[in-house]
């Protein structure tokens, strides 16, 4: 008993004070991308050429964060002339063209369908289904139920049956063996009910993009509501992304 | 012992240089191997020139490989010389449609079609898709009772299917079944542009981005006859035991709140956010995704990540002491972990368990000791004080590696300046008609990647093992004659990867 009084005081608490105060993560942390768009061709195509993910559109002069897994090798081209990225976690869309962005993206909670607020705003239930993913995603969102995040003080719960759920969240390319259960695990989740994309690999196939083995894209699917980008999304980005869409 | 090549661990070799025995005498060599205290670390079947080999690279205190050629058919090797062969030849019928004839229990592994087109040796219809199209092992009697979980489990989980057979509250046989993750990634590896190989390597196992990644590079660095600057591979090091630290304290965490003991599940929890954090700090993504390139590294390690990790160790390591001795003193912790999913040595033995489950049975495997990389060679190894094959023993295991991966980061912080530089992903040219074999001690246990080039060194076989591979079959027989509550205990204890397994 003495141990546990004694560790709860060394812990203290720990809960961050976000939304209502504004967080900032280390410089190296790659958030939202700046886009220099008088940037000499030569170098967006160099750095298209180097982009594992074919995720830099050269005549556009923007970057797909669908497909960008944010691994920043496009800003050590001629030291971020063409790309930089900024620290700005809060990144999330409701249509998949939005996160073809040269820079910005539109605000989401404007964006967000009214419905939705109106439906779940003050509680929202989730069913995650891993279809395929590395786990790294899925890592990033059992996160949200530690303390520094505390998710459940939102309203916002992940549980474990699609019946108590009002809609999923699916991380991972949706594997050919994992579609019938993506499928039926939506099927079992009361209408109205929402689609959550997280990570490139849920919206583009990520990493595996262009694989014989995995659809690649939830969208070919299920109709998707939020997309949420990343490789995996950092856990302050699902939590803007939910509260954005749902909350505000 | 003649016949096998001994080999080092990322070492370039020319393929006409590994050994090619016929079967028979191939069969041989294993057997006296194996039954010498031998273990295997890759078994794979490749095509050459239209001919179906088989590659081995096995283990005792050195690396061994050597090749064979086999037919439509060949006997199995897990009849008679043992166990450890199982999976691997159900992967080799799998991958290339042999068949390993007499072995004891043929059934797939990932649930796809082979690459070469031939007949199904399991009989599959690859266009129906996987859930209830497999027979699972019954056991028959009145008052038995199946119980079926997955794929989709109730939890933030990844998917996997586990069939239980039951008498009562007590499991008489396990079967899990995999493959729901399969997204056919030693396939893409060798037709993917270089660019992408580690990206895709990354994104193995997320949990064991470090490791497979390493992995990858040093095989790509072999081949490409590349060198690694002593600073990157400090930072490497560095890297590769913070992964170890996160998920070494997320399951501490996690068995805690497995045995509803609240408070260091919460603590072990945001105590493992803040080494993702640190592993943020030294290259902007909280696995270590993009932090390792073929010939080093993709950002150095300035003062400023060294002091902000130094001085982040410094605040957590009392913690982490402190927490640890709160659930390694309850007795009720005692009494849940103790005698609870054992795996004793002989059985470890027989299944080749790597990583902590081996060495909570009593294994003193360890690649950083046994087959060194990066700076290893220069570092303290750990050793295992408890070794009873239960859920305490492999807890513990991870406690005193917690303290250890502390001990040896502090040790490469203190070193000396060393020469270090930013890398960028760059086309290698990779030597023709060479082999390479890599391994590296994730935190799971023995992470390995094989390659082997063609005549214009391209990439013509990219194998890829993750330890889960070799220890999922350990948490099957760890469950035999358990109480079926203590299964979430067992599985967070042993907590292997999916999609390490599936690929």
């Amino acid at each position: 008993m003495f141990k546990v009084i004694s560790n709860r005081l060394e812990q203290g608490y720990r809960t961050t004070t976000y939304p209502k105060e504004a967080i900032q993560l280390y410089s190296r942390f790659r958030g939202l991308p700046e886009i220099n768009d008088e940037c000499d061709p030569a170098i967006i195509r160099q750095c298209a050429d180097l982009c594992p993910q074919d995720a830099i559109l050269i005549e556009e002069k923007k970057i797909d964060l669908g497909r960008c897994t944010f691994c920043g090798a496009c800003a050590q081209v001629a030291d971020g002339a063409f790309v930089r990225f900024s620290t700005n976690f809060e990144m999330g869309t409701s249509r998949r063209e939005d996160l073809i962005t040269e820079g910005t993206l539109p605000d989401l909670a404007a964006h967000a369908k009214g419905h939705f607020k109106k439906l779940f705003g003050r509680s929202l239930q989730l069913r995650q289904i891993s279809a395929g993913g590395c786990n790294a995603c899925e890592a990033d969102i059992n996160v949200l139920n530690t303390p520094f995040f505390d998710l459940s003080r939102f309203g916002i719960d992940f549980v474990a049956s699609p019946r108590h759920a009002d809609g999923i969240h699916v991380t991972g390319p949706i594997t050919r063996n994992m579609q019938a259960a993506v499928l039926a695990t939506y099927e079992a989740v009361p209408a109205p009910k929402v689609v959550i994309a997280s990570g490139c690999c849920a919206i583009s196939g990520g990493p595996f993009h262009g694989g014989s083995e995995s659809l690649g894209d939830l969208n070919r699917l299920l109709p998707v509501d939020l997309y949420i980008p990343g490789c995996p999304p950092h856990p302050l980005t699902t939590l803007y992304a939910l509260l954005a869409f749902f909350k505000k | 012992m003649d016949n096998l090549l001994q080999i080092s661990n990322g070492e370039r070799v020319e393929r006409q240089r590994i050994p090619h025995v016929d079967f028979a005498r191939f069969f041989r060599i294993m057997n006296d191997f194996i039954h010498n205290n031998g273990y295997i670390v890759q078994f794979f079947a490749y095509t050459d020139g239209g001919r179906t080999k088989l590659l081995a690279v096995v283990r005792n205190s050195n690396l061994f490989v050597i090749t064979t050629e086999v037919d439509q058919e060949f006997p199995s090797l897990t009849l008679t010389v043992g166990s450890k062969f199982h999976l691997f030849e159900r992967e080799i019928a799998e991958q290339f449609g042999i068949r390993p004839a007499g072995h004891p229990w043929l059934k797939m592994v990932r649930y796809h079609a082979n690459y070469t087109g031939k007949k199904d040796v399991f009989g599959n219809d690859y266009r129906d898709d996987i859930p209830g199209k497999y027979d699972y092992f019954q056991v028959q009697g009145e008052s038995i009772h199946e119980v079926a979980v997955g794929p989709v489990h109730a939890g933030i989980i990844e998917p996997g299917h586990f069939r239980f057979q039951c008498a009562g509250e007590e499991v008489l046989h396990l079967e899990i079944q995999l493959g729901y993750q399969h997204r056919g990634i030693e396939r893409m590896l060798t037709e993917a542009p270089q660019k992408r190989l580690p990206i895709i390597c990354e994104a193995i196992a997320g949990d064991t981005t470090i490791g497979h990644n390493l992995c990858c590079c040093q095989a790509i660095e072999a081949l490409a006859g590349l060198e690694v600057m002593a600073g990157a591979r400090t930072v490497r090091t560095i890297a590769l035991e913070l992964e170890r630290l996160a998920n070494h304290i997320g399951d501490l965490g996690a068995l805690s709140g497995d045995v509803a003991f609240n408070p260091p599940a919460n603590y072990f929890g945001r105590i493992r956010g803040e080494f993702l954090n640190l592993l943020l700090v030294l290259c902007g993504n909280r696995f270590g995704k993009s932090l390792i390139r073929p010939g080093g590294i993709t950002q150095t390690m300035t003062r400023e990540q060294r002091d902000l990790i130094s001085a982040k160790l410094t605040e957590l390591q009392p913690e982490i002491v402190h927490v640890c001795d709160l659930l390694f003193s309850a007795h009720t912790v005692q009494s849940r972990f103790e005698y609870t999913g054992t795996v004793d040595r002989k059985m470890a033995d027989q299944l080749g368990l790597v990583g902590y489950c081996g060495r909570a049975s009593g294994l003193e495997y360890d690649v950083r000791e046994f087959f060194p990389t990066e700076r290893y060679a220069d570092l303290p190894p750990n050793t295992n004080k408890v070794a009873n094959g239960d859920v305490y023993s492999r807890a513990m295991v991870r406690r005193e590696e917690i303290l250890h991966s502390l001990t040896l980061i502090e040790m490469l912080l203190a070193l000396p300046k060393e020469p270090q530089q930013n890398e960028t992903m760059k086309n290698h040219p990779l030597a023709p008609e060479c082999f390479v074999v890599t391994l590296n001690e994730g935190w799971r246990g023995e992470v390995s990647h094989c390659l082997l080039t063609d005549s214009d060194g391209r990439i013509a076989r990219y194998k890829v093992k993750d330890p889960s591979f070799h220890n999922w079959t350990g948490l099957a027989m760890a469950l035999r004659n358990q109480e079926i509550s203590d299964f979430p205990l067992c599985n967070k204890s042993f907590n292997l990867s999916y999609c390490g397994f599936d690929l």
